[in-house]
């Protein structure tokens, strides 16, 4: 009998053996399409069970968690959630997280290996983790001023502290309301995200970091900088400004704006072609500079380079190997060269900080549970863009744009402002894009800002008509 | 053993102390266990503590010193992971209650009184009956003279949930009987009282049921006169079903029985004949049976079902996918969404909050208690032990697979209940009697039947008459 019974034994064993590998495939292989099973409340419920980290702006938070008192114990509120869409995204059950909620995930649920001590008595209790904290860098009157200005407008606002990298404002437009995205009915959730994908205008998209755009005539800055860098130029050399300018090695022809010339005889100084935004000086510049000379200069102030904020923004490009009138295009911020409204923000704020760019950040300190403070982060040096000398004469002409030229839109009274518009032209099917760069005070500048309007349904569309009045509303708001 | 100078038998080890040392480590771990429970649900040390774990450790320790004086050489561990599976049970079964009553005071509802206490006090009576079977049976062997008092008792307790008046349906099933205050479920004791009244049978009948008659595909089949028992069990196992609904212990006895059978005949054709009438039986019961058929397709297709009749597998599968690997950890998981999480589904509870791992761990213990019950089964030297304790450790084998296999959708789900886990006394009391029964058959099997008094004095030696 024993024989029998040890054959029997064996049975058991399969048995035993059916069962963990059924066990295997439920918990590890089948695991996550349980989860996510429409009817499964078990995660929804998992992660409304625990009090997750607030995201401040300034003292206050933009995203916070809301006790509700009913089974789904917390709830994600966002208190202005479209003025904050860009910056802390939103924490869906259904469509994961984005922005900072998704950055900043293992600081808002505790798990950061920053609070190693609180989690080591969590872990012998058994308790969950407590989200610490997450303070931005926003300065909430510059987002708001930024958020009004954009209403109604499809476009992005981005603003620095030159000194820093601080990021003081990252504004889109449309944008979304992430309260709809965390609420607790999934269909709604479903309906609202639906609506958001299939809107034309990508309320999703995060425009001020994500959106590229070709910088037009705001690039001529960088030409500028490439052209003082060179030591061939100073703000007064003389260059070629005709009405207009056949490009190299080929047939087409290029023109100013009002198709004018920009000067007496169609000669122009450095600091009035950029004071008035004339393409064939600046085309025949960077000819004359090479594209080489412009990438470098390009990429010194962030260019061709992708950034974590820690949101992951888009990386802006100047164009690898370019022939003449390639070159020629590029330097007025057309062809194939492409900016977020953060890069060229950045252009501004280097220019503005003696010619050094600062790598841009969005968190400012992460708190534990106890607001006690566990890390900061130190402003970073990116490179050294400029001389200061340099720097500063292109201020200086970024100043005569404002005073005397096509910026005059972004002047505040009582504050040197420096600044350059911008009109890009990016397919026929598409309104040309309206764009304005500056900073203020001109001298150590508290903020430099950039503007990119994609599409205003205004007819006349200029750089200082659209982008400027918002730009200045924004500087002041810093200044105030 | 070799012949000549003076014998000296080896002296075999008892291993009692090793097993008081794993009854301890099985001991503090529901300790820490409840700690835990208390802690990470925000209850905090829970309350009457030290009373409960003491009153689990007395009980352990009345086991070990009964097993120590009664059953000196029986397997050390059979006891230490009984217990620990029912601490374990016991720690979930908490665990549960303070889930419940969590979720009261948030609806703002009645407190609901809390299980544990009640299955501690079931263990308690539990140990009981355990001391009573180790003192009261001294030689297992005796037992073979109530075969049939004890096949006769087991049938009627099968049959009792029938009768009326004390006959209990509960969620469609009817195995309970209750007399007074006091329900129980007497299918539980009546799967000892037949396994003991199928060693007994079978070790008389196994000669004529071993007989060859015919020879069919090259396999020996017995006679059609032989096929009695075997019918009966069948007419018995369906009826069961039939009139009880009873779906898990209908499969649990007619699978024990068809085992039996073939350990005791030592012939395959009593497996391929038990299969043949276990498929027909099967479709007999899917074709004329409506709730046979709900359950096979609630299995086939759990979602299309998920809020009706689907609904406990579903919140069970949800339940094991939310504990992943690791587990969500004790006292973090949601194991009440699942009804009848502290029954049939506290396997769900376990794989919820313990995981992937906790899974593995309890199988295991399990595969461990069922292998040294087989092992004894083999090294014991009369047939009616060994078919007992093979017997027995099958039903719990048995057991296991088919609740488990349900909760996990392996197999079409069936209401039995999860050996030491779940709670309820009728199951708990039964599976404690089954370890004291297997110790009691493993101490005879480990007995040396010749030992000395004094090891220096190795010229006497005294044969031990047993």
């Amino acid at each position: 009998m024993s024989r029998q019974i040890r054959r029997i034994g064996v049975v058991l064993a399969l048995m035993l053996v059916a069962l963990l590998v059924n066990i295997t495939v439920i918990q590890v292989v089948l695991a996550r399409d349980y989860r996510e099973r429409p009817g499964n409340q078990r995660l929804l419920l998992a992660e409304y069970d625990r009090e997750r980290g607030p995201i401040l702006v300034g003292a206050n938070p933009a995203a916070r968690s809301v006790e509700t008192g009913n089974t789904l114990r917390y709830l994600r509120t966002y208190d202005d959630g479209p003025l904050y869409a860009p910056i802390t995204g939103f924490y869906s059950l259904i469509y994961g997280a984005t922005g900072l909620e998704r950055t900043e995930n293992r600081v808002l649920t505790g798990k950061s290996d920053l609070f190693f001590v609180d989690r080591l008595s969590q872990l012998f209790a058994g308790r969950q983790a407590v989200g610490g904290a997450v303070t931005t860098t926003i300065f909430p009157a510059a987002q708001e001023a930024a958020f009004k200005g954009l209403k109604g407008k499809v476009g992005a606002v981005f603003a620095i502290e030159p000194s820093t990298g601080r990021i003081l404002a990252s504004v889109q437009s449309p944008s979304f309301d992430p309260n709809l995205l965390t609420s607790q009915d999934p269909e709604a959730i479903r309906a609202y995200y639906e609506v958001l994908k299939s809107d034309p205008a990508k309320p999703l998209l995060n425009r001020p970091i994500v959106a590229l755009n070709p910088p037009g005539s705001t690039f001529k800055i960088v030409t500028a900088a490439a052209a003082l860098a060179s030591g061939l130029y100073t703000p007064d050399s003389i260059l070629p400004g005709p009405a207009s300018y056949r490009l190299p090695l080929s047939t087409s022809e290029l023109n100013n704006w009002n198709r004018k010339e920009c000067g007496p005889d169609g000669k122009v100084t450095l600091k009035q072609a950029l004071a008035i935004s004339c393409n064939t000086a600046f085309a025949w510049l960077g000819v004359q500079l090479g594209d080489e000379a412009l990438r470098k200069q390009a990429e010194l102030m962030g260019f061709d380079t992708s950034f974590q904020i820690p949101l992951k923004a888009a990386t802006s490009r100047f164009p690898a190997e370019l022939d003449a009138p390639q070159t020629a295009l590029s330097a007025i911020g057309q062809f194939e060269v492409r900016a977020t409204a953060m890069q060229m923000a950045m252009v501004g704020a280097a220019i503005g900080n003696n010619g050094v760019t600062m790598q841009p950040y969005l968190v400012q300190e992460v708190r534990g549970p106890d607001l006690a403070i566990l890390q900061t982060t130190e402003p970073t040096r990116f490179a050294d863009a400029m001389t200061p000398l340099n720097a500063a004469q292109l201020t200086e002409m970024m100043v005569n744009v404002v005073e005397n030229g096509t910026g005059s839109n972004a002047q505040i009274s009582g504050v040197r402002v420096a600044g350059k518009t911008g009109t890009a032209e990016t397919d026929n099917e598409r309104p040309a894009v309206a764009w304005f760069v500056a900073f203020a005070p001109a001298k150590s500048p508290k903020v430099a800002v950039a503007v990119v309007i994609e599409e205003s349904g205004a007819t006349e569309i200029s750089g200082n008509g659209l982008a400027a009045p918002i730009a200045r509303e924004v500087m002041k708001a810093v200044l105030r | 053993m070799s012949v000549g100078s003076p014998q000296v038998a080896r002296r075999q080890p008892s291993r009692r102390s090793a097993e008081l040392l794993l009854l301890g480590c099985a001991w503090s771990l529901g300790v820490l266990s409840t700690l835990q429970v208390g802690w990470a649900t925000g209850e905090g040390t829970p309350s009457r503590l030290w009373v409960t774990v003491g009153v689990v450790g007395a009980l352990a320790l009345v086991m070990h010193l009964v097993v120590r004086l009664k059953a000196r050489y029986a397997d050390p561990v059979l006891l230490p992971v009984a217990t620990l599976l029912t601490i374990l049970g016991l720690v979930m079964i908490y665990r549960i209650d303070v889930a419940s009553a969590q979720r009261a005071e948030r609806n703002s509802a009645p407190q609901p009184t809390p299980d544990v206490y009640a299955q501690l006090t079931w263990f308690a009576i539990a140990v009981v009956l355990f001391v009573a079977v180790l003192i009261l049976v001294n030689d297992h062997r005796r037992l073979q003279r109530y075969t049939y008092s004890f096949g006769l008792l087991g049938l009627i307790l099968l049959v009792l949930p029938l009768a009326p008046i004390i006959g209990t349906t509960v969620n469609g099933a009817t195995l309970w009987v209750r007399i007074g205050g006091f329900s129980f479920q007497p299918a539980e004791a009546a799967k000892i009282l037949l396994t003991l009244f199928f060693a007994g049978y079978l070790v008389v009948k196994r000669d004529s049921l071993a007989l060859v008659r015919s020879k069919f595909l090259g396999l020996g089949f017995p006679q059609i006169r032989d096929l009695g028992p075997l019918i009966i069990a069948w007419v018995v196992s369906l009826g069961v079903l039939v009139f009880e609904r009873d779906l898990g212990t209908s499969l649990l006895f007619f699978g024990l029985f068809i085992t039996m059978l073939y350990i005791a005949t030592q012939r395959r054709s009593w497996l391929i004949l038990g299969s043949i009438f276990f498929t027909i039986g099967a479709l007999l019961a899917y074709q004329f049976f409506e709730h046979v058929r709900n359950r096979v397709s609630v299995w086939l297709d759990p979602w299309s079902y998920a809020d009706t009749s689907g609904y406990q597998i579903v919140q069970s599968l949800y339940g094991f996918a939310n504990g992943g690997i690791m587990g969500a950890g004790l006292g973090q998981g949601f194991p009440n969404f699942v009804p009848f999480a502290n029954t049939d589904f506290i396997v769900a509870a376990i794989g919820e909050e313990l995981g992937l791992t906790g899974m593995f761990a309890l199988l295991l213990l399990y595969a461990v208690l069922i292998e040294r019950g087989l092992r004894t089964a083999v090294s014991v030297r009369d047939s009616f032990g060994q078919l007992l304790a093979a017997g027995l450790s099958i039903t719990l084998a048995l057991q296991v697979f088919v609740i488990v296999g349900g909760v996990t959708r392996l197999i079409p789900l069936t209401g039995l209940t999860t050996p030491f886990l779940s709670y309820g006394g009728s199951s708990l009391v039964a599976n404690w009697v089954i370890v004291a029964l297997l110790l009691r058959i493993s101490d005879r099997a480990r007995r040396p039947e010749i030992y000395q008094i004094d090891a220096d004095d190795a010229l006497t030696q005294v044969v031990r008459r047993l």
